[in-house]
């Protein structure tokens, strides 16, 4: 058998080269694409993003990557989303109220408090508190720091999809979730230093399923 | 809970590393692209690169220099100095910078921070102002006033106004660069900086001053900044990131301790 294919979605939402950087850096060759057709016949998948959900959905959908994502998924195989990549992988995100890929039952809602001095976005390093292990999750504990910029978070329906949480401000919300061969982090791990490094390495030998 | 952040500032002319007293009298210190990763193995939050490359034909440098680092090191690292288009931000994102700071052209023309935040994200457009302090007056109700080109150019607005428009046209975080303070290594413009940390939504990085770690505990706790940019003070072996970390840990800032 030879080398796995990956691919990192292209769908014009943020820096991919910056995630085909750190796969390159830990030893994953991945490419960049926008073919639907090469997303549904990789063997791993990358979804990253930065950005709005808004236009990052409707340049999914006007590519016909919306479909092949899913597919991918229901395929089985391995499938890392990042960022808005987890965002989007929910079935809805108030942010524009759009309804989005629906592989995990949950939703995005924005960050509302009360007090003025926790600033959104939420922008910088946060801790990951672990609540369950995940083969992903091998070589990282609770209290490690990842990097994060986001204004919507997530909340799950199911509780089992729920891998990592993150505290900021008065809010608890879902930075790690999972199912089956489906795995996503809130925070950029291309971005969060030698700890995310060693978490996107992982990758490399995870062929899907949550132990 | 949210870390707050260290970040190094490198000032890069014609791709050296440079560093400037009060904006005026530069030196070159060294090679920006070994001091980008010694600073990242050290446990440095983010970096920031800023380009006071004088002449516009060396400015092409730079985007090599990004697109070296962004090799090396794996945390945020954002770009300024001298962007004035969609064009040169996109050049430089493109070469692995995550975040571009606008600052002297979108003084003179505003629009340029709606159309980065448009084009590149809210989340990677920065807003560097630059503040000198002035007298009390209706022009400046806040005290202070904004100039461009590296300090010298008054600009005749208020700083406070400034901040609050930047935020409101889409810039995701706001440097507050004091021009007074910049290079004397005697602390952050504590008043300024919580002046406007408290008056605006977006995350606050102090700018221009830190000479001892004092200075940061300082303007992460009392000038509420979100994140403190240091230069000299590590530039020049007299402080390392790690150690200044390790400090603020023990004064019970909340930073980043495992890398």
């Amino acid at each position: 058998m030879g080398r796995p294919i990956v691919t990192i979605v292209d769908y014009d939402a943020g820096n991919v080269k910056s995630v085909q950087r750190a796969c390159r850096k830990v030893g994953i060759e991945a490419e960049i694409s926008a073919d639907p057709e090469a997303v549904v016949n990789s063997d791993k998948v990358i979804f990253p993003g930065v950005g709005s959900a808004v236009s990052a959905v409707d340049t999914l959908q006007s590519r016909g990557l919306d479909e092949a994502l899913k597919e991918f998924y229901h395929r089985g195989k391995a499938l890392l989303g990042i960022c808005l990549g987890l965002q989007i992988a929910l079935e809805h995100t108030e942010e524009g109220d759009k309804d989005c890929l629906g592989l995990l039952a949950g939703a995005c809602q924005r960050f509302e408090f009360s007090q003025r001095s926790i600033k959104v976005p939420h922008i910088g390093w946060n801790e990951l508190e672990v609540l369950q292990s995940h083969p992903m999750l091998k070589n990282i504990q609770s209290g490690d720091e990842f990097y994060f910029v986001h204004s919507y978070y997530a909340r799950m329906e199911d509780s089992n999809n729920v891998f990592g949480i993150t505290q900021y401000g008065d809010i608890e919300f879902c930075s790690v979730i999972g199912k089956d061969n489906f795995f996503a982090t809130q925070f950029h791990l291309e971005k969060s230093g030698e700890i995310g490094l060693k978490l996107l390495a992982e990758f490399a030998d995870w062929e899907g399923g949550t132990c | 809970m949210l870390s707050k952040r260290i970040i190094a500032c490198l000032d890069v002319r014609d791709g050296k590393l440079a560093k400037s007293v009060k904006f005026v009298d530069t030196v070159d210190i060294g090679d920006p692209i070994a001091k980008a990763k010694e600073y990242y193995d050290d446990g440095l939050d983010e970096l920031v690169f800023y380009d006071i490359t004088a002449s516009s034909e060396n400015r092409g440098i730079m985007v090599d220099v990004v697109s070296e680092v962004a090799q090396q090191i794996y945390i945020p690292f954002s770009v300024g100095g001298g962007i004035r288009s969609i064009g040169d931000a996109n050049r430089l994102l493109w070469a692995g910078a995550e975040k571009i700071n606008v600052n002297s052209a979108a003084v003179v023309r505003p629009e340029l921070i709606s159309e980065c935040a448009h084009s590149i994200g809210t989340q990677n457009t920065v807003l560097s102002m630059d503040i000198v302090k002035v007298a009390m007056s209706p022009e400046f109700p806040s005290g202070y006033e904004i100039v461009i080109n590296g300090g010298r150019k008054p600009m005749g607005i208020d700083a406070l106004e400034w901040a609050l428009r930047g935020e409101e046209l889409g810039a995701g975080e706001l440097v507050v660069n004091s021009i007074d303070a910049d290079g004397t290594q005697d602390g952050y413009e504590i008043n300024l900086t919580r002046m406007i940390a408290e008056a605006v939504s977006i995350p606050v990085i102090a700018s221009g001053g830190a000479g001892k770690p004092e200075h940061l505990l300082e303007v992460l706790t009392t000038g509420k900044a979100d994140a403190a940019l240091v230069a000299s003070m590590v530039h020049f072996g007299k402080y390392t990131i790690s150690g200044l970390k390790q400090w603020l840990h023990r004064k019970g800032v909340k930073v980043r301790m495992r890398y």
